[in-house]
Order: structure tokens, then C-alpha cells, then sequence
């Protein structure tokens, strides 16, 4: 039953494209998404949700539907909520809406496919599908020189998918199935030389997706062309894939492969912590920020993965590793989604987003300001909102079961340098809200209007999202259980 | 309905076309290609009632020809056939749509003498596409190729007022010859090694420790040089892109489509005598030589192309290279997926994706006069549904997941995989990378260019074109998703 939420997207973008009404079928297609999605991420461990079609006896393929576990309800609840939010907020330009709002479905349509695939073919496939979508919006509506980005991450999302597709048909052929469930259920290890080199084509390959460091530099320049609602959609939760591959492939069946390449993974994921973490500082524009941003926190979700492959190693059980990943990657997807979809109202209402020509736009548009705030304080970790319970468990994770006294581990290591990246996002986060929103009034934010109730609905829809889950997080440690 | 009747059948309508275009009026010659357009269609429908000797009771007199010691009718031969009317059947519609040009270069103005002829010979030559699938002796696959390329001389040259039609139809029959040569040499050494043209016999010789190892290695090297000039093999390839650019549109996807998958259909069931022989070694890591090299040239030659029907010739070498790693693969089978199988999974997506392509080919050359990449520039403002099909087209010729295109090249990355082939591997993976780089340069050209031409007409489509090539884009999504009807096919290869 879990296709009729890939198939409500899809088949809204095929509508739009022959022709029916553009933004009325996205937003009805984006809410009843919502509400069935959020209703069976909360009841994924019945049946009912996993369905399976043969479309090829031999060699055996299905195009299976259902949820491996709850991590997959998670970033099935997340992908339906950005969804509603991205189809809800921003404006179409003049004459683009049929294009806008089809790619904006079919973007969605294609993460939350992939996520609830549990067939390792179509996994990938979906994911693939997504991405078309996303670089026709670059290259037909972003900003700036958007033919040279679009041109740019086609080549380098690409290549990086032909790696990680050899990493997968792999890791499949060892397995003798495609049945994500049956590959899990495996008892039989896999041949400890052959585990490290899947293991290498799957970090780089889903490392590419997930801008991992130094893969990383598509994103940036990426995130701050595309379209409001491609920036919200590929940031917020498409780029999750390749973290929810590492997750639910990589650390479970190549465990020893991945131990392997420990050591080069915290320097790489420090890279993004701390090297991003200055790039980012030193942005001028608030779409560099937010996408150098993202580049920055998918560092956190790769130390919690560390964790769990170096307790894995060491025989012992780490309870905070899977949900700390799951949940910081819920909160940050909906923290990046709601900035973008922000940030697209300050460059409507003011024309730029230019920090030089910002500030004082919190008195003309106090209800934007105090959204923006929102959405920022949780980016920087902030108690009460969703990144805070996820940053926190990252950390423990971290720590999780050293002994007082013993030497420092590489994970350990690693998690105390990321501590500083905590500093950084505040710097960042702070000084772009200063700039944009406090001091006097400029040219720019003079006139400008407040944003109007109907374009704050989906803003809010993600605010709520990153309170219940700050203030309550449970709501989502109890669907892994 | 013995099988024999498909070929007597194809030929007779194709004689008895170019007889009646004597007396058709010069100034429309259209019926006679839609006339074959049916006529073929009825004789696929055929295809599927025929039967050859193994499924009829014992009795009937046809099944004791003589003729069934050189013609076989199995699971292969009907799928290849059934691929040669296929093609034949959206060639012509093609060729239907080409007239226009090909009367321009060939008759007087206003009229469309000529055009007539062009119809038949497409037919004739689809006759010899079917014999070669049935071949099941060496001297019976010579005579169906060479009626084969002898036809192909012809349409490659047809349009006689036209230099570029005219120089490659001069090199296509220069290289032909050179490969004949080749073909018969290989086939006399093969003879004088084994004793025999028959495949069968050859199969028993090439496993008999009697049997000179190093003349039969010779004849089969010969043979696979000439087999490698009809599929373009690399380096035995260097004629396509001046022939594929050359010769008329319908020619060329006649020649990419048909005649390759013919000369596949050849090479495997030529190779299949040696596949477990005790030079199997030798004969298959030279197959992988030749499948790297065109992987290689295929792919990194179309990365500069600016022309589309250059690019396209490329793009089948390219394609003739994952083929052929297929067939180095040497898979028998035995997780479900033969080579035999995943070659002809192969041909048939290639088939639907490439043709669809030629169509697109076909419709900037009539109405723009041009075959270069730019002149598809601002598509999508132009015509946006033949911007969305072509944009359907060019993501599954690059391999992207849920076209066919992408399942083809999945399950030779499985053969050769499978076969611990690992180099090869790597080189088909930087190969299919540079394909999306080439394929997408299409795609750049429709979406994100403005049309640069003042007066860039709309692209109006005929209503027999439109659903020709909605029904190739269709198949191309279906068949991404739901492989088992394609699968149903190749049942038996």
C-alpha cells in the first residue's frame, strides 16, 4: 500500500504535464500526501504497507514497496512534510508554473520512492529519477549562471550515482538478491577483502550524493541557484539518500569493509565540520550560506555513522547511533528546507540577498524575521528545537561506551573537534540574521512587505515539525523500536 | 505454417511493390511504402505462427526438405526476425516521411520517382536480415549477408544527386568488399580446418583434439574481422560515422538498427560452436580486446560531435561495444541470464530507444534542413511534447534507471561482472559516464538553449510519425519498469 504515496506525486506530475491546473493538483497532490504519509510513518510496522510486483522473473526483479525500519518511516515523514511545504510556499515564474510544480512532485515523488523501496534495484532507480528533475530546474530557473551549475552537478551527481551503482550491483551479487530484506536477514558474512572494497565505492559513492568532503563542492553553488522549492526539496531530502544508504546498506552488511575506512571517513567528515564550517562563515550571500550550510551538517550525520561502525567493531551495541543519524537527519532536513523557502521570501520581497544590501528587515517584516529566527536557532542547535536532540545524541554516541580513563579513540577525537563546529554555526547563523534583520532600515527593506498568512502556513508547518520533535523527541526515537 | 514462408512471403511483397510502382503516377509514391508497412505487419503477425520442423508432428513433408540442413527456425531466429520486421516496419514509416528529401536528391523536382524503389529495397533487404537469423550454415549466412549489403549499397547511395549520399555509399561499398574478402577467406580456412560449412559439424570439430588448432584460430579471426565490420567493432569501425552521416536518415537507422543486429545475430550464433571449445580462451579474450577498444572509441569519439547523426553513429559503436562485452561475457546461462539473452534483451531496447531517436533525426532534418545538435536548440519552447520524448529518448540512451536503456547495460555490468571480467568493467563505467555527458548535450540543446534561428519553425508532426514515436517513448517507459513482456521474447535464447 506504502506506492500510493510514491504514486500520489508521480501521477500529480503527469497530470500537470498534460495539462491539468499546476498549483492546485501540486498542493492538493503535496497535503493528501502529507497527512497519509505522516499516518504511515506512524503505523510502518504493519503490513499493510509493504507490497510487491514481479516485474521480471528471471533474473528475479520486484518493484517492492514497504518500510525496512524505522529509519525509513522517519525520512518518509520528512520527505512528505517538505513536500507539502515546497509545493505550498514560493511562486512560480511567469509561464514556468507547469514545469515548476511537475518537477517539484517529481522530485519528491522520487526520494520518497526510494525510501520506501526495499528492492535494491529500484532503491537506486528512484533516487536517479529524483535527480533529472532537479538539474532541469537548475538549469531552466535558478539564478545565476545556473547553465554552468546545472552542467556541473549533471557530471559530477552522475558519476558519482555510476560509482556507488557498481558499489550496489556488488554488494547485490554478494548478497545473491536484490530484496533489501532478505540482504539484511543474511547471516553469512561477506569475504572480508571483498567488503572493503564495496565499502569504498559506497562511501564515495554515496558520499558524492551527500556532499561529502572534498565531493562536496556541487553543493554550495547548487543549493544557491536552484528554485526555492528544488533547494528545499534536494537539500531537505533527497541528498538524505546517500546518508540513509550508508545507514541501512553500508554499516549493516559491510561492517568490516566500512571499519576499514574509519580513520579516512572522520577526516573527511571533519573536513566538512570544519573546513565548510569556515567557507561558510566567509559567505557574503544568504544562499551561500544556507547551502555551505547544509554542506557543513551532513558532517554531524556522518560522525554519528562513524560511531555506530566503531562500536560495531568493538562487538558492542551503540543505542544512540541510529537515532541520533535518523534524527538529526529529519531535523536538518526540515531547519534547511524552512530557510530556503525563507530566504526565497526575503529575495521576492526585497530583491536581493546580498547581506551588503540587507538589514533592518525585521521592522518592516517582523513576522518573517521571527520565522527566519526559528528556523536559524534550530540550524545552530538551539534547546527545544530538533537539532539540539539530535546534535546531542550525535555526541553521545560519540562517547558511547569509553571507559573513564582509557586513551581517546578516533571517533573521540573527532567528536571533540566537531564540538567547534557548534561555534561556528552560531557565528554564521547569528551574523546573517544580524545583517539581514536588525540595525536600520536600507534601500531594499524599506518598503518591503511582511510576509502574507498564506505563504506563513508552510513555514509553520515546518516550525511545528522542529518544535514537537525538539521538545518531544521520542515522537520519533519510538518509531525505531 | 512453415517458417520457410516468412522470408518467400517478405520477398514476394517486396517484388510485387516494385512492379507495381511501375505503374504508380510519379507524383505520389507514398501508397507503396504504406503498403509495405502492412504487408509487413502481417507477416510479423506470421512470425508468430510460424514453426520449424522440431514442433510439428512427424509426417508432414515440409519438415523433410533439405532446405532444413541450412535453415533453422529456434527461440533466436524468431526474435531476430521478429527485430528485422520491427525495424523494417518504422524504417519505412520513416522513409515515408523522408520523401520529401529523398525525391529532392533523386527525381525531378515535383515528382517522387524514385522514391518508389527506395520502399522495395528496404523490404528485401529486411528478407536477408531473416535468412541471416536462420542461418545455420556458413555458406547460407554468406549468401543472406551478402544480399544483405549488396541491397545496403544501393540505399546508402540512393539519393544519386547528392555528394555526401554518393561518397558513402563509395566507401560503404569499398569497406563491404573488404569485408567479404574477409568473410570468405575466414570461411575457407574454417572449411579447410574442420571439413565442413555446417555449424553443427564445426561445433563437433572444434572440440575433436584432431582438429588443427591454429588454421581454425586463423578462419575464425578472418571471420570475426568481417563480422566486426558490419557491427562496428572497433577498429574496424572507421567507416560509420562518413557512411551513417552520408547516406539518407532511413538508411542510416536501417543500417544502425537492422544490419547490426543482424551481424550480432551472426557473430553469436557463429561463436557459439567454439564457446566451451578448447580454444574458447583465445577466441573470447580476443571478443574482449575488440569489446574495450570499441567501448573506448565509441564513447570518447562522441564527446566532440556536433552533429546528431554523427553523434548517433557513435553512439551505436558505442552501443556495438556493451554488446560485445556481453558476448565476451560468455555466459551460459546458468543464473538465468545467457549472453545470447542479454544481447538480444540488448538489441531490443536498443532497437526502440534508437530508432526513437532516428524519428527526432528525421523531423529536424525534413523541416529545419539540418543535422546539427543546434538545430535543436529551444525544443522545449518550440514543441514541448517532442521536447519531453526526445528528453525520454536521450536519458534512456545514456542509461538513466527505469528507461530500458538502463536495464540493457545493468545486466551486461552483471554478465561481465559475473565473469570477473574487472578491467573491462571499469572501462564500460568510465564508458557509460561519457555516454551521459554526450546524450545530455542533447538534452542542453533542447532545454536550455534558446532557438537561435530567426525563423526555428514549431516542428509540426504527421499524425502516422506521432504515433510511431509516441508509441517508441512509451515502450521505452513501460518496458524500464515491466521487463517481463520484453523477457517473454528472448524465452529460449
Amino acid at each position: 500500500m506504502s506506492s500510493i504515496l510514491f504514486l500520489i506525486p508521480f501521477l500529480a506530475a503527469i497530470a500537470i504535464i498534460f495539462g491539468s491546473p499546476a498549483r492546485l493538483t501540486a498542493r492538493v497532490a503535496g497535503v493528501s500526501t502529507l497527512v497519509i504519509g505522516l499516518y504511515a510513518a506512524f503505523t510502518w510496522q504493519c503490513d499493510c504497507w509493504s507490497s510487491s510486483i514481479s516485474v521480471l522473473r528471471t533474473p528475479s526483479l520486484d518493484l517492492a514497496f514497504g518500510f525496512l525500519n524505522g529509519t525509513s518511516s522517519i525520512m518518509v515523514a520528512l520527505s512528505v512534510i517538505v513536500l507539502a511545504a515546497a509545493v505550498l510556499s514560493g511562486k512560480a515564474p511567469e509561464g514556468r508554473e507547469k514545469l515548476y510544480y511537475a518537477s517539484s512532485l517529481l522530485i519528491a515523488a522520487g526520494a520518497i520512492g526510494a525510501f520506501i523501496s526495499t528492492n535494491l534495484f529500484f532503491f537506486y532507480a528512484f533516487h536517479e529519477l529524483a535527480l533529472i528533475p532537479t538539474f532541469l530546474m537548475i538549469g531552466l530557473l535558478g539564478r545565476g549562471s545556473r547553465k554552468e551549475i546545472a552542467w556541473k552537478i549533471t557530471v559530477y551527481l552522475g558519476v558519482g550515482s555510476l560509482i556507488l551503482l557498481a558499489g550496489l550491483v556488488w554488494l547485490a551479487r554478494e548478497c545473491g538478491t536484490y530484496n533489501m530484506i532478505e540482504m539484511l536477514k543474511q547471516t553469512q558474512e561477506i569475504d572480508h577483502t571483498t567488503q572493503k572494497s564495496i565499502a569504498a565505492l559506497l562511501i564515495i559513492g554515496f558520499g558524492t550524493l551527500v556532499s561529502l568532503f572534498p565531493f562536496h563542492s556541487w553543493a554550495a553553488p547548487a543549493y544557491a541557484s536552484a528554485p526555492a522549492p528544488t533547494a528545499m526539496l534536494h537539500a531537505g531530502v533527497l541528498k538524505k539518500f546517500g546518508l540513509y544508504g550508508l545507514l541501512q546498506l553500508a554499516v549493516p552488511l559491510v561492517p568490516v569493509g566500512m571499519n576499514a575506512w574509519l580513520t579516512p571517513l572522520l577526516v573527511l567528515l571533519l573536513g566538512n565540520i570544519l573546513w565548510v564550517g569556515f567557507v561558510t562563515i566567509n559567505q557574503k550571500r544568504i544562499d551561500g550560506m544556507l547551502g555551505h550550510s547544509s554542506v557543513m551538517h551532513m558532517g554531524y550525520i556522518f560522525l554519528a555513522i562513524a560511531a555506530l561502525i566503531a562500536s560495531k567493531h568493538a562487538g558492542v551495541e551503540n543505542p544512540y547511533a541510529i537515532p541520533a543519524a535518523s534524527v538529526l537527519m529529519f531535523a536538518h532536513g526540515i531547519s534547511i528546507a524552512m530557510l530556503f523557502g525563507l530566504a526565497d521570501r526575503i529575495e521576492r520581497c526585497t530583491g536581493t540577498l546580498d547581506l551588503a544590501d540587507l538589514g533592518g528587515l525585521a521592522k518592516p517584516a517582523p513576522r518573517l524575521a521571527f520565522l527566519f529566527g526559528i528556523a536559524g536557532m534550530a540550524s545552530l542547535g538551539l534547546p527545544g528545537l530538533a537539532n539540539f536532540s539530535g546534535e546531542v545524541m550525535v555526541f553521545l554516541s560519540g562517547f558511547f561506551g569509553r571507559s573513564a580513563g582509557g586513551a581517546l579513540e578516533p571517533v573521540q577525537i573527532a567528536t571533540i573537534l566537531s564540538l567547534w563546529g557548534v561555534v561556528m554555526s552560531a557565528v554564521y547563523v547569528l551574523r546573517v540574521f544580524r545583517k539581514t534583520f536588525q540595525g536600520p532600515t536600507v534601500n531594499s527593506t524599506v518598503n518591503a512587505t511582511d510576509i502574507p498568512l498564506l505563504e506563513q502556513l508552510p513555514a509553520l508547518l515546518l516550525a511545528a515539525a522542529l518544535l514537537v520533535v525538539g521538545l518531544y523527541p521520542n515522537i520519533l526515537v519510538n518509531l525505531l523500536h | 505454417m512453415p517458417a520457410y514462408y516468412l522470408e518467400a512471403l517478405t520477398v514476394t511483397l517486396g517484388i510485387l511493390l516494385l512492379v507495381a510502382e511501375a505503374f504508380v503516377p510519379s507524383k505520389s509514391k507514398t501508397w507503396i511504402g504504406l503498403a509495405g508497412i502492412v504487408g509487413l505487419l502481417l507477416i510479423l503477425a506470421l512470425t508468430f505462427r510460424a514453426i520449424g520442423p522440431d514442433n510439428t508432428s512427424e509426417g508432414k513433408a515440409w519438415a523433410k526438405y533439405a532446405l532444413w540442413d541450412l535453415y533453422k527456425f529456434d527461440a533466436a531466429a524468431r526474435f531476430y526476425k521478429i527485430i528485422a520486421l520491427v525495424t523494417a516496419v518504422f524504417v519505412l514509416i520513416l522513409a515515408v516521411d523522408y520523401r520529401s528529401i529523398l525525391a529532392k536528391f533523386s527525381g525531378d523536382k515535383g515528382s517522387e520517382e524514385g522514391t518508389g524503389e527506395y520502399y522495395s529495397l528496404i523490404i528485401i533487404a529486411t528478407a536477408a536480415m531473416m535468412w541471416m537469423a536462420s542461418a545455420k550454415n556458413l555458406a547460407f549466412l554468406f549468401v543472406s549477408l551478402e544480399l544483405l549489403t549488396v541491397t545496403f549499397y544501393i540505399l546508402v547511395a540512393f539519393m544519386k544527386r547528392n555528394v555526401g549520399s554518393l561518397e558513402a555509399g563509395v566507401k560503404y561499398l569499398i569497406l563491404g568488399a573488404l569485408s567479404t574478402g574477409f568473410l570468405v577467406y575466414g570461411i575457407a580456412w574454417i572449411y579447410g580446418a574442420t571439413g565442413s560449412l555446417d555449424l553443427a559439424q564445426i561445433t563437433l570439430a572444434a572440440g575433436d583434439e584432431g582438429t588443427p588448432g591454429t588454421p581454425l584460430l586463423f578462419g575464425v579471426a578472418l571471420v570475426m574481422i568481417a563480422l566486426g565490420f558490419k557491427v562496428g567493432a572497433a577498429p574496424m569501425h572507421f567507416w560509420i560515422p562518413d557512411v551513417y552521416q552520408g547516406a539518407p536518415t532511413p538508411t542510416t537507422a536501417f543500417l544502425s538498427i537492422g544490419s547490426k543486429a543482424a551481424g550480432f545475430m551472426a557473430l553469436i550464433s557463429f561463436l557459439a560452436p567454439f564457446s566451451h571449445c578448447p580454444y574458447a580462451g583465445k577466441i573470447f579474450s580476443a571478443l574482449v580486446i575488440l569489446a574495450c577498444l570499441t567501448l573506448i572509441i565509441g564513447n570518447f569519439g562522441a564527446i566532440p560531435q556536433n552533429n546528431f547523426k554523427r553523434l548517433l553513429a557513435y553512439s551505436s559503436i558505442a552501443n556495438a561495444g556493451f554488446i560485445l562485452l556481453a558476448i565476451a561475457a560468455n555466459r551460459s546461462g546458468e543464473d538465468g541470464l545467457s549472453s545470447a539473452k542479454i544481447v538480444g534483451f540488448y538489441l531490443a531496447s536498443y532497437l526502440i530507444m534508437t530508432m526513437a531517436a532516428f524519428f527526432i533525426l528525421n523531423i529536424i532534418r525534413v523541416q529545419s534542413g539540418s543535422d546539427n545538435i543546434d538545430a535543436l536548440d529551444g525544443l522545449a519552447k518550440r514543441n514541448p511534447i517532442l521536447a519531453v520524448a526526445a528528453t525520454v529518448i536521450m536519458a534512456s540512451l545514456a542509461g538513466v534507471p527505469l528507461t530500458v536503456g538502463f536495464l540493457g547495460k545493468f545486466f551486461v555490468f552483471q554478465a561481465a561482472m559475473a565473469s570477473q571480467m574487472w578491467i573491462p568493467v571499469i572501462i564500460a563505467a568510465i564508458a557509460a559516464a561519457a555516454g551521459f555527458y554526450y546524450y545530455f548535450k542533447v538534452l542542453r540543446a533542447i532545454w536550455w538553449n534558446a532557438p537561435n534561428h530567426k525563423d526555428s519553425v514549431p516542428f509540426d508532426t504527421t499524425s502516422i510519425f506521432s504515433f510511431a514515436l509516441t508509441v517508441l517513448t512509451i515502450a521505452i517507459l513501460v518496458f524500464g519498469v515491466w521487463q517481463q513482456p520484453l523477457m517473454n521474447l528472448l524465452k529460449g535464447l
